[in-house]
Formats: structure tokens, C-alpha cells, sequence
């Protein structure tokens, strides 16, 4: 009975279970052609877009020809959607390290044994910088600033040694592109790269440039943070921490010594400090201390991971069944507030990935609305905020592909919601206090809670 | 206004404009041209044509412009060297530049340009830059002396440049100081015997003082930096240690996995009572968590790690299960590795969240997860022995759920679950078979044939199930055919009334209508042991079977070890050493985690050494822990031994008074004049020396040609642990030549092959000399004897007992370890013979403290007979006196190390009433002394 197309069949997607492996983890080999010496860290840079096309590259030593790039390609292939391409690939000469982000690859060739974190943190570097000059990073951006980018990409690396990664210190290299600035370029003939050193290079507080200037001085805190979750069936919770951070946007003149002290400092016990903040301070007192960096920035982020202090914000109420031998479902899931701390739950969105054989989907949401793609068999519901009286559902038919087996596994619906003025853990600014200038600064505090990774398992 | 207007062209020669542009008088028109060029340059187009023309541009005093031009510059000039040349004096002048920007970005770039004509021109300005004033230039020539050491290392040396950058490392720039630490250390990557990087602690805490100070990046170099340097003690490792962990909460996780790095290490040389060692297990899982909830390509090396830190100490992280549950829209690579560690971490406290995980995991979408998810829960199964029946639960509910794949692999794992609890979970057995027609996988099929035959008189239509089988034969794999010959043997064996017919078929199927030499002579083999004797049948095919091994999936202790050296590197992210990455292993130095220092020894050598057998037992199996720091060198390594190992990282301190006296045989055996008497820096070239012995050994052969005696062989490693693989021996010494008598068996019913064989690091390095060399394969029931050589260049760890030694032996089926003690008289070498006077002098130097006394009982020989069988091992009598009746030996011998033993052995001839024999042994290194005795008594008595 085992007929020989059904066995082949098997057999081939147990080879494609091995070499998928092997993509990730290569049968070991020597990789490097005897005699080659230790030429360090990043040797190019590879930036593809999502079809596959090569838009720009960059060799800090000598050119290494594209087609290094079809082994990404290949792995690219076997892992069919882009977010499962392994970071590290192995090829006969050369390893590739990449990161993917706003839908670029970022590829690295790499020659050398190398901290891959140290290349993966570096080229996460490039794509903020990015961001930070262009606005955006995306092909059209980075082509439309193609000279730039090169400038930067220059200074940010030397020989493999990372050389300035610090946005402050590379505006002051090389200026951003605005509107205003290239058509005064164009007229006076003047560049966009200084040709000073840049102040905060070699000193001790390499993220802060000298002679900061304001009319308005104001420092500003976002308490943001996200909830990670996985509710079970029952809606019991199988696991919950919190991220968060602390982004600061920091407008002071001069050299101000910033301390920031919290009402319950002892929540942050697994913490990760920007480098201007004085770690003996926060050991022995549990205050930041620091001389901040000129403009936005990460002053912290932490982990809140001791599950009594995980409040979960929502519960969801979900029926989503599939008839055996008819060609529909059911599909019927309620959203309502749970420890919500008395604030609204606004910025709902319910994502779920839906099994394959589902065709279509005839729905009736009490507020907001959604839509189907049959195509990724996506279903989105925008539900928008949560009142109490009236708790948000959708319900309604599922429509399956006639013929086909039920599906076995039922999706995880994906919850995304935003609370204002309240962070989820407790933590409280206490006080910011300002040394080292005379004037007054205005200061703001903002609270914010959002749903991170939130599954709910149906 | 955008750059993209550079990439559009005209249809007339793009080359062709470019160039008249770049040679246009305006300004803007040039640099324009130059960025066009640029863009053309991004997108991989070859725009090296238009070198000479850009080259004119690069005098100019807009500063944009020129590092255009010198971007160009960096990509091309390797393809125009001669051209390059023309942009030399440039660089020279700019080297001089009053702005530090300019002189920094000269050398910089002048470095990038692998051109050797121009290095020639380089090395001025490069001197002048790394003592100039301004910290940013002297940063960037720092990097540059590694760049022209790529180009050119002679020239650097030549130059000095070597003393300058290490004068570095004393900057007053923390920028300054990691990029000369930098530098150093991917010069000293291709050239791993110079001594550039010479740490000692006051180097040590100039980079810790720079750790505080400089960028992230730097961090990260001084870390790793720092992570090569073994402290002299435990109080500097922790003092070390305590200036690190700051840097675990740093936000760049290259800087927390190389901070982990250190850590890691140096808390090995940690005694586990102290306070601040688990202060310090506290402060590193925090970190490891936090670094999963970065970017996913973070997170996968982060995890690649963390698998690695979990199987080194597990208690890091025996808390933080949870944070290793897959959320659904994770990448398939981080999934497969949070699966990993979630078995690794698997323990009776939380296996029954582990399993409701892995059960949600089976009916997930992905195919490869969902079936590593089944697989997982059949290893936990395995691992923990209590779950065992709720893991059983779970897989029969899974294979209610009917979907194909999983199904398959669950029966794959509950064959596993069989071979480890026999008789415990049969009743299983009823499901399974409903679910015969569905598997269409080999392993699948050829498992659920494996239950069949192996519980064939549990189920009562075995027969006509094997029969299902049967029909296809010759469609199925070799896999599945042999292990259906098997099972249908032992069915008839359990069943023969009914079964005649069926096991004649598979016998004609396999023996007759095959081409599989495999499976044609298992059904020969078969065929006759059933036709002359169905008792010896039963007994081979229905043997007891060895228990199936708890967790195979370990990484081997030894390269677990080293892999810890390099945490955050790729080859922990590949799980391989890197001299798996270099070919010919040059300038790949093996490291290793320092061990724990004298002042604690006393107290920890129970954990330094948990292996070790108590004395007088010959057997003991090591246990597959991963917390095993006996260094079991990894059997992945290509071929089993190549050669010596390095004798570079060998010596241990533990070792170091077992060595004393090595001078002597580096002096020269043959003019040996110096007495052992002089204390000698041991930790230098014990190994080598005891080479050169051995070479002498060889060449002279002053010993006697009997050989030294042989013990009968011993049972080694029963065959019950080791799936079958049984194997005993004993140790020769012959003209010179230590070698390993195996006596390797196959009790198992498959045929082994690739067997290698190594060696723990062990007190006298002792090391096979040749690989195993297994000629054939071994079949079933077949012995083979095989005699290895060895050598004493090995690297050396003390051991506990001196003698023991752990052995690694790998086969085609698994790797097995055993641990054994050898007679210390292999190690007596042929010229250990002293001359008296020395013997006098010697005797007289080494402290009575160092004395011990001995008593050989029951030996009824004659000084002649004793001084002559000894003599045939190596122990050689230089006096002899009479002293009121009694005979007086005077002994020497010498081990392969070069450590002499002075024995004075009292012999009282003629008095029949009195065999005892007294022996004292003086030694500078007197823990051989119990060794010596043991060997003496073993050769007198034998």
C-alpha cells in the first residue's frame, strides 16, 4: 500500500527537515583557505531588498564580488518567509551575518572568527543611524542619500573597529540631509560633512557634545512598557513579563548632571543602562546619575519578570470550532477588561493567523472592523477602545476549502493594546534633580503600557 | 534634491561623460562627478576606469571631496597599484595637516590601500601619527599598525611599530587604549606564539580601568582581551570578576555575552563554598533573559550561548524555564533553540509545564517544530525518570490526533521510552499497531517493527502484522528490511510453532532475492544459527539489551569546556572549536578553562576530579554529567589524533611538583650530569623533555629487551555500558615503547565501525601515538585485538588517583568514557639508572619528609632474582650491600617526566620463615611514592 509517490513524498519533506537544519548549522568544514590572515570583523556590506535585489554595497577591504549573495539567496529560499532566514550562514570562504529590518536585508561578509552580536548589534546600528538621518530606512531613502550613506558607513567602521556609532558624534561628521540645507548646498557650494573633529569623540563622555545651546530647556522621560504573554486555553496565564524602558528626550544647555530617582526603585532588579549612566551610584543608591546625551535617547530598559507583578490588562472570551466532514466553522471571541487599573484600554487590534484551508470569513463585529486576506489568511479585527457596558465582539461563519480535512491546530490570536498613564509594573518617578547648571529646566514625565508579543492560545 | 539623480545616465557612455566632468574646471562640476562615480561604486558597478581622473581631484581643500576621493580610493587602488602611487605624496602632506581630522582620515586611509609600494612610504607618517598629540589620530593609527601588519608583518616589526601600540595600552585616552588593545590582538590572532599581548596584573588593571571609560565597542575588545588571561589565584579571578559584572547591565549585548565570557571562566577557578561565587550564578541569568528579548537575530546567537551555559551550570538558569516558551510568531531558528534548552532545563520540578508546552507545540502549523516538539517530549521522557509515564500520555494523545507526521515520530520516541523502562509501558502497544497503515517513513516503520518483534508474544497477531510487511519487501529501505528480518526471527524464536513459514520467507527474501550485502548476510547469520543451534539462537537474538543512554545529545565535556573559552564567538554559535575552522590548525591555540588554584586544591579535588576511581578499584564508568571537568578531549575533531597535541596550553599547575626535575632530561639524557637535586623551574618543558627521552630511549635501548611485565588484561568497559561495545586491556612497556593492549568486542547485534579512540588530559601525559586503527568492521560477536601505541607529550592534569586515566571511545553507535589506572612501572624509562655517587648525593638531598616505607609481603626471592626482575621493568640496582645477613638494594628509577625514585630495598636471603621485603622510596615528588610500591609488588609478585 505504501505506494511509491506517498513514500517519496515523506521522504521529501524529511530531507527538507535536514537541510534546513544544515542551513543553520552546517556539516563542519574548513572554511577559510589556508594562509589567509586575520583580516577582522566586517569585511562588506551587502543591503537587498525583499524581491531580491542588491541595492547597494560596501567593502572595507578589497571588493568581494555579489555573487557571495547567492547563498544567502538559497537559505532566502528554503526558509520561504522572510523572517526565518538563519542570521548565520555559512559559505566555503566567507560567513554572512544579517539582520533583517523594515523588510532590508542587511548582510553582512564576514571573513574571520568574530562576536556574531558584535556584527548583529553593529549592523542594527547602521539601520538606526539610518533612521535617524533619512527619517526612514528604506531603499528609497538610502538611495536617495547614497553619498551620505557611504560618508557613513565609513565612519562608522575602520578596519573591522567600529569608529563612531554615536548619532551625536556623527551628525557633527556629517550633517543630515535636509530640504533647507541641499538647496542652500547647492547655491553656496557649501558639503554637508564638517571638517572639525567632532568634541565628544575622545572624551569621557564621548555621547555628549560641547557648547549645547537652548533657549528652552526641557527634559522629557517616556516610561514605556510592553506586555509579553501567553494565555492559555483557559485563560490562565503560562508566562508574563514586562519590557521596559525609559527613552529620554533631552533638551539642556551646557554639561547638565542629571539624577533620576524612582518611588520604588526595587522593581528594577535586571536592568540595561545607556553608557552615561553611573553604575556605582545605582549599586549603592538606586539613583541614575548621569550627564546625558544631547537629544533622544534610551536611558534604560529593564525586565519585570516575577509574575504577581504582571497585571494582565484583558481577557478574551473565544469559541472558534471547525465541523468534521462540512466545509464550515465557527468563529466567535469576546474582548473584555481584566486588571486594568481603572484606565481605559485603548488601541486594540486582534491579529490571527488562520489555518490554510480557510476560504473566507463572514463576520459581525460589535464595534470597529476587520478584514480577511485569503490570501495570508490574516484576519485583523480593529477594534479600537473597550467600554465596560458594552464589551467588543465579532462573530460569525468560517468558510473552509470543500473536500478538506479539518484543520488540526487553532490559530493563536495575537492582541495588540495600548493603555495611557499608567505603567503596568507600578514604577514611579520620584523626582529629577539638575547639577551642574543655573537654570530651570521644565520637566515631564509620560507613562505608557502597551501589549508586546500578547498571545492568547485558542 | 536627492542622490538619486546620480544613478540616472545617458545612453551616450556613462564612462565616457564621467570623465569629462571630473576633468571640468568648476568645482561643483567635479564633485558632482565624483558622487556620480560614488553611486555607480555602491551599486557594484566597476567604475575603475576613471582612476587617474579621480585621483586629480584629490587635491583639493574641501574636505567632503576628499573623502570622496579617498573612498574611491580604498576600493580601486589595490587594481591600480601603479596609479597609486600618484596619490602618495597627498597622503604624505595631508599626514601633516594642521586639522587632526584630516592627518587622522590620511593614515587611515593610506592603511586601506593594500598596496605594498605604498607602505614603503606609510611608515613615516604612521610613526609621527602614533605619538601625535591629539588622542583621535593616535586612536587611528593605532588600527593602522594592524592594517599594514596584515599587508606587511616584517616591515612592522622592522619599524617598532610592535613597541609603540603596546606603549599604547598605558595611553591616557580610554579610546586609545582599546584600539591598541584591539589591534594587538588581531595581531596576535595570526601570530599566536609571540608574546605581543603580555598580561599581568598591572596590565590587566590598566584595561580594567579602560573597561570603565571607553566606548561600548572598545568594552567589547577589552573584554575578550581580558577573557585570554588566567589570574594567578582565586582572589584575582574574583576581583577580576567583580570589576566585570557592571558590565552585564550594559545595553549592547555583545558586551554582556563578553562580560559573560569572562565570567564564566574565571568563576571556574572559584571555589564553590564562597559567598561571592553564588552571588555571582545570581547576577548572570538576569542578563541572559534579558538578551531574549532583543532582536531575533539577537536572540538566536544569544541562545546558541545560552544552550552552552546551561549544560556548564545548569543552575544559572534552573528558574527561567518560562522565558524559553515559543511564542507562535517567533523565527523557526529561535524556536528550534528555545526547544533545545527547554529539554536541558528539563527537571522534575517543572516537567509538567514543559510537557503542556511541548503538547501545544505538536499542533503548531511548522513541520519541522512540530515534530522537534514530539521528539522533545520523548527525550523528557528519558531524562526525567518521574514524568516518564505522563510523557507516555501525552504522545498516545497525540497519536489520537492522527495527523501523519506526528504520529510517526511518536512512535519513534516510544521505541526510545521502551529501550529505556523495558516492561513498563507495554499495554501502549494496542494503540500503535492501529496505527500500522499509516506510516510511510522508514524510521517510523522500522520502529514500529522493532515493538513488534521485540514484544511479540504480548501481541497476538504479531505474525500477521510482520506478514503485512512482508508483502513489500523488497520496496522498502534497508532500514526497515533488516530490522523486519530481526523481528521476525524473534518472533519465531518466541513463537516457533506458528511462525515456520513466515521466518523461512524473510530468510529466502533476505539470503536469496537481495542485493544488500547487509541484509543478505544478517539473514545468513540468521539462517545458520537457527539451523545448527536454536538454543544459541535464542540466547544471541533475544539477549538482554543494553539500557539506552539518558542523554546523547550532550556536548562532550572537554570541547564543552573550550566552547565556554569562546562564548560569543561563531564557534559557539556552530558549537565547534575554531580549530575546526582554520586549516592546519596554524595559529589556533587551544584554550582551556584555567583550573582551580593550589590554595583551594585541598578542599576541591573531590569536584576537580569526580571521576577519579577510588584506588584499588579497576573500573569505573564517568559519568555523562556535563559538570564533568575531567577534560575528555572531543572525538568530533576530523581524525582521532593527529599527532602530538600542542604542547603550548599542556602544562597545569596541579601538576607542577610531579614534574620537578625536568630540566634534567632537557639537558640531554646521555650527558646527564646534573642531579635531580636542583630545583628547577618544572613548569617549562617537562613534556618536551620527557620527549627527548623517549627519542633517546629508542635510539639507546639500555633497558633490557624482555620488556617490562605485562598484567593480564581486565575488563575495561562491560559491554551493558556501552551499548554492547565491550572492551578490556592492560598496558605494555616494551625497548622503550608504551602501548595499550585492546581486546575490543561487539556484543551488540550491529556492526560497529569508526572507532577512535582519545584520552582525558592525565598526570603524565600519556596520549595514543597513532589512531585506532580498526581495519574492518566489527560484526556482531566478533573480537579484534589491537595494540596502540603511546607517547607521554600529551597535555597533563594532574589526576586523582595519580595513575587514572579517563578514555574516550567513539563508534559509529555512540562515544562511551571509562576510566582506568595504569602500572606506574610503563612509565619507568631504560636509562634510569644513577650513577653512585649520585645516588649518594641525591639520597642525602631529598628530606626525610619525603620518605616512605613500604612492606612487600610474602616474597620468597633471593636479592639476585629481585634485583634482575626488576631490573626487566626499568628499575635498576645501582648498590648492593650486606648488612648483618640482610641484603641491602640500592634502587633507581626514572619516569617518563624525568622524576627520579631512590628505592632502598631490604632482602633477607635464606630465611625461609621471613619473605617480607622492606622498601623505602625517597622521591622529590613524593605522591609517586604509593605508585612506585604498587608497581614493585605487581613485578615481584607476578
Amino acid at each position: 500500500m505504501a505506494g511509491a509517490p506517498d513514500s517519496s513524498l515523506g521522504c521529501g519533506s524529511v530531507c527538507g527537515a535536514v537541510s534546513r537544519d544544515r542551513a543553520s548549522l552546517p556539516a563542519f568544514r574548513s572554511f577559510f583557505p589556508a594562509g589567509r590572515k586575520g583580516e577582522k570583523m566586517i569585511h562588506s556590506l551587502f543591503l537587498i531588498n525583499c524581491s531580491g535585489d542588491i541595492f547597494l554595497e560596501k567593502h572595507w577591504k578589497s571588493v568581494v564580488s555579489q555573487s557571495v549573495c547567492d547563498y544567502f539567496f538559497e537559505a532566502q529560499e528554503k526558509a520561504v518567509d522572510v523572517e526565518n532566514v538563519p542570521p548565520v550562514i555559512s559559505t566555503p570562504h566567507h560567513y554572512l551575518i544579517s539582520i533583517y529590518r523594515d523588510k532590508l536585508f542587511f548582510v553582512s561578509v564576514i571573513q574571520t572568527e568574530v562576536p556574531p552580536l558584535f556584527v548583529i548589534e553593529f549592523l542594527h546600528r547602521v539601520a538606526d543611524t539610518f533612521q535617524d538621518y533619512f527619517g526612514e530606512c528604506s531603499e528609497a531613502a538610502i538611495k536617495d542619500n547614497v553619498v551620505i550613506v557611504y560618508e557613513l558607513l565609513e565612519e562608522m567602521l575602520d578596519n573591522g573597529f567600529p569608529l563612531a556609532t554615536e548619532s551625536n558624534i556623527l551628525k557633527e561628521l556629517i550633517k543630515p540631509p535636509t530640504i533647507l540645507r541641499s538647496v542652500v548646498n547647492s547655491i553656496t557650494g557649501s558639503s554637508n560633512v564638517g571638517d572639525t573633529l567632532p568634541t565628544g569623540q575622545l572624551s569621557n563622555i564621548p555621547w555628549r557634545r560641547a557648547g549645547v545651546k537652548y533657549t528652552n530647556n526641557e527634559a522629557y522621560f517616556d516610561v514605556v512598557e510592553e506586555i509579553d504573554a501567553i494565555i492559555d486555553k483557559s485563560g490562565s496565564t503560562v508566562f508574563a513579563e514586562i519590557q521596559g524602558v525609559i527613552d529620554a528626550c533631552i533638551k539642556l544647555s551646557g554639561m547638565p548632571d542629571l539624577s533620576l530617582s524612582f518611588m520604588n526603585p526595587r522593581l528594577l532588579d535586571d536592568v540595561s543602562f545607556h553608557p552615561c549612566i553611573r553604575f556605582k551610584r545605582w549599586e549603592s543608591e538606586r539613583v541614575l546619575s548621569f550627564i546625558p546625551p544631547d537629544g533622544n535617547f534610551r536611558l534604560i530598559s529593564y525586565r519585570v519578570s516575577s509574575q504577581n507583578l504582571v497585571a494582565i490588562p484583558v481577557y478574551v472570551k473565544h469559541s472558534i470550532s471547525f465541523k468534521e466532514n462540512s466545509s464550515c466553522g465557527r468563529f466567535d471571541i469576546t474582548i473584555g477588561p481584566k486588571q486594568n487599573m481603572g484606565k481605559t484600554i485603548e488601541g486594540i487590534t486582534v491579529t490571527v493567523h488562520m489555518p490554510k484551508v480557510v476560504l473566507n470569513m463572514n463576520l459581525t463585529p460589535t464595534q470597529g472592523s476587520y478584514t480577511f486576506d485569503p490570501v495570508t489568511k490574516v484576519l485583523t479585527w480593529d477594534v479600537g477602545k473597550i467600554t465596560p457596558q458594552k464589551l467588543p465582539s465579532l462573530k460569525g461563519l468560517v468558510n473552509l476549502q470543500s473536500g478538506a480535512p479539518k484543520p488540526e491546530e487553532n490559530p493563536s490570536l495575537n492582541i495588540q493594546f495600548k493603555i495611557q498613564q499608567l505603567a503596568i509594573s507600578g514604577l514611579k518617578v520620584n523626582r529629577l534633580d539638575m547639577y551642574g547648571e543655573k537654570y530651570k529646566p521644565f520637566k515631564g514625565v509620560k507613562y505608557v503600557t502597551k501589549a508586546g508579543k500578547f498571545q492568547v492560545r485558542t | 534634491m536627492t542622490d538619486s539623480k546620480y544613478f540616472t545616465t545617458t545612453k551616450k557612455g556613462e564612462i565616457f561623460e564621467l570623465k569629462a566632468e571630473l576633468n571640468s574646471d568648476k568645482k561643483e562640476k567635479k564633485k558632482e562627478a565624483v558622487k556620480k562615480v560614488i553611486a555607480s561604486m555602491t551599486v557594484g558597478k566597476d567604475v575603475s576606469a576613471l582612476f587617474p581622473d579621480v585621483v586629480n581631484c584629490m587635491q583639493t581643500d574641501n574636505l567632503e571631496l576628499k573623502k570622496l576621493v579617498y573612498l574611491y580610493l580604498m576600493n580601486y587602488a589595490k587594481s591600480q597599484p601603479d596609479m597609486a602611487i600618484m596619490a602618495v605624496n597627498t597622503f604624505v602632506k595631508d599626514c601633516e595637516d594642521p586639522n587632526p581630522l584630516i592627518r587622522a582620515l590620511a593614515v587611515r586611509t593610506m592603511g586601506c590601500i593594500r598596496v605594498d609600494k605604498i607602505t614603503e612610504y606609510l611608515c613615516e607618517p604612521l610613526r609621527k601619527c602614533l605619538k601625535d598629540e591629539d588622542p583621535y589620530v593616535r586612536k587611528t593609527a593605532a588600527v593602522c599598525v594592524a592594517k599594514l601588519h596584515d599587508i606587511n608583518a616584517q616591515l612592522v616589526e622592522d619599524q617598532g611599530f610592535l613597541d609603540t601600540l603596546k606603549d599604547l595600552i598605558s595611553d591616557s585616552n580610554p579610546m586609545v587604549v582599546a584600539n591598541a588593545v584591539a589591534a594587538l590582538s588581531e595581531i596576535a590572532e595570526s601570530h599566536p606564539s609571540s608574546n605581543l599581548l603580555d598580561l599581568n596584573p598591572q596590565s590587566i588593571n590598566k584595561l580594567l580601568t579602560a573597561l570603565n571609560e571607553c566606548t561600548e565597542w572598545g568594552q567589547i575588545f577589552i573584554l575578550d582581551c581580558l577573557a585570554n588571561y588566567t589570574p594567578k589565584d582565586d582572589r584575582e579571578a574574583q576581583s577580576i570578576c567583580e570589576r566585570v559584572t557592571p558590565r552585564l547591565s550594559h545595553a549592547n549585548s555583545a558586551v554582556v555575552l563578553s562580560a559573560v565570557k569572562v565570567l564564566m571562566k574565571f568563576m571556574e577557578m572559584l571555589s564553590k563554598d564562597l559567598d561571592y561565587y553564588g552571588t555571582l550564578l545570581k547576577k548572570l541569568a538576569p542578563p541572559l533573559v534579558t538578551l531574549l528579548s532583543a532582536e531575533p537575530e539577537l536572540q538566536y546567537v544569544a541562545l546558541r550561548n545560552i544552550n552552552l551555559i546551561v549544560q556548564k551550570r545548569p543552575e544559572i538558569l534552573k528558574h527561567e524555564m518560562k522565558v524559553f516558551f515559543v511564542k507562535y510568531n517567533d523565527p523557526i531558528y529561535v524556536k528550534l533553540e528555545k526547544l533545545d534548552i527547554m529539554i536541558r532545563l528539563a527537571s522534575q520540578a517543572n516537567i509538567a509545564q514543559v510537557l503542556a508546552e511541548l503538547k501545544e507545540y505538536a499542533t503548531e502549523v511548522d513541520v519541522d517544530f512540530v515534530r522537534k516538539a514530539v521528539r522533545a517530549i520523548g527525550r523528557c521522557a528519558i531524562k526525567v525518570e518521574q514524568s516518564a509515564e505522563r510523557c507516555v500520555s501525552t504522545l498516545l494523545d497525540l497519536i489520537q490526533t492522527k495527523v501523519n507526521y506526528v504520529v510517526q515520530e511518536a512512535i519513534v520516541v516510544i521505541k526510545d521510552i521502551f529501550r529505556k523502562y523495558p516492561n513498563k509501558y507495554e499495554s501502549v502497544i494496542a494503540t500503535l499497531c492501529e496505527n500500522l497503515d499509516s506510516l510511510d517513513e522508514p524510521e517510523a516503520r522500522a520502529a514500529m517493527i522493532w515493538i513488534v518483534g521485540e514484544y511479540a508474544e504480548r501481541i497476538d497477531n504479531a505474525d500477521e502484522l510482520l506478514e503485512s510487511f512482508l508483502e513489500g519487501f523488497h520496496d522498502e529501505s534497508t532500514q526497515v528490511q533488516l530490522q523486519l528480518l530481526t523481528a521476525i526471527v524473534k518472533l519465531f524464536l518466541k513463537k516457533p510453532t506458528e511462525t515456520q513459514e513466515l521466518v523461512q520467507q524473510v530468510l529466502s527474501l533476505a539470503t536469496q532475492d537481495s542485493d544488500n550485502p547487509d541484509l543478505r548476510d544478517r539473514g545468513y547469520i540468521y539462517w545458520r544459527l537457527l539451523s545448527t543451534d536454536p538454543v544459541a539462537a535464542k540466547e544471541v537474538v533475544l539477549a538482554e539489551k543494553p539500557l539506552i543512554s539518558e542523554e546523547t545529545d550532550l556536548i562532550e565535556p572537554t570541547l564543552l569546556d573550550e566552547l565556554i573559552c569562546y562564548i560569543g564567538t561563531l564557534a559557539s554559535v556552530y558549537h565547534k572549536p575554531p580549530s575546526a575552522f582554520v586549516e592546519g590548525g596554524r595559529g589556533v591555540v587551544h584554550k582551556s578553562l584555567p583550573p582551580r588554584t593550589a590554595s583551594s586544591e585541598s578542599t576541591e579535588s573531590p569536584e576537580t576530579a569526580p571521576a577519579g576511581a577510588p584506588p584499588g578499584e579497576q573500573l569505573d564508568v564517568i559519568p555523562t554529567q556535563g559538570d564533568l571537568l575531567g577534560d575528555l578531549l572531543n572525538l568530533d575533531l576530523g581524525p582521532p589524533v593527529s599527532g602530538p597535541p600542542l604542547a603550548t596550553s599542556s602544562v597545569q599547575m596541579g601538576a607542577v611538583d610531579l614534574l620537578g626535575g625536568g630540566l634534567d632530561s632537557l639537558i640531554g639524557a646521555p650527558n646527564f650530569v646534573a642531579p635531580p637535586a636542583a630545583t628547577v623551574p618544572a613548569n617549562l618543558g617537562a613534556p618536551m623533555g620527557s620527549g627527548l627521552s623517549d627519542l633517546f630511549d629508542l635510539t639507546s635501548g639500555v633497558g633490557t629487551l624482555s620488556g617490562s611485565y605485562v598484567a593480564p588484561k581486565a575488563v575495561w568497559l562491560p559491554a551493558m555500558k556501552a551499548k554492547g561495545l565491550e572492551i578490556s586491556g592492560t598496558f605494555t612497556r616494551q625497548v622503550g615503547s608504551i602501548s595499550m593492549d585492546l581486546q575490543l568486542t561487539n556484543k551488540a547485534l550491529q556492526v560497529m565501525t569508526d572507532f577512535a579512540i582519545q584520552f582525558n588530559r592525565n598526570s603524565f601525559g600519556l596520549a595514543p601515538a597513532a589512531p585506532l586503527q580498526v581495519h574492518a568492521p566489527l560484526s556482531p560477536n566478533q573480537t579484534v585485538e589491537i595494540s596502540l601505541p603511546l607517547n607521554t607529550v600529551g597535555s597533563v592534569m594532574k589526576m586523582e588517583p595519580l595513575n587514572n586515566l579517563q578514555v574516550a571511545v567513539k563508534n559509529n553507535i555512540d562515544v562511551f568514557y571509562f576510566s582506568t589506572l595504569y602500572p606506574l612501572h610503563i612509565l619507568f624509562v631504560e636509562d634510569g639508572k644513577m650513577d653512585r655517587q649520585m645516588f649518594l648525593a641525591t639520597w642525602k638531598d631529598i628530606p626525610n619528609e619525603n620518605e616512605a616505607q613500604f612492606q612487600i609481603r610474602d616474597c620468597p626471592l633471593n636479592a639476585e632474582a629481585v634485583s634482575s626482575r626488576l631490573q626487566s621493568s626499568n628499575i635498576f640496582t645501582v648498590a648492593k650491600r650486606n648488612v648483618e645477613g640482610q641484603d641491602m638494594l640500592y634502587q633507581s628509577l626514572k619516569l617518563t617526566n624525568g622524576i627520579w625514585v631512590l628505592a632502598e630495598l631490604r632482602v633477607q636471603p635464606g630465611n625461609p620463615s621471613f619473605t617480607d621485603l622492606e622498601l623505602s622510596l625517597k622521591c622529590r615528588a613524593p605522591e609517586v611514592s604509593q605508585h612506585v610500591y604498587q608497581a614493585y609488588e605487581t613485578i615481584l609478585k607476578n
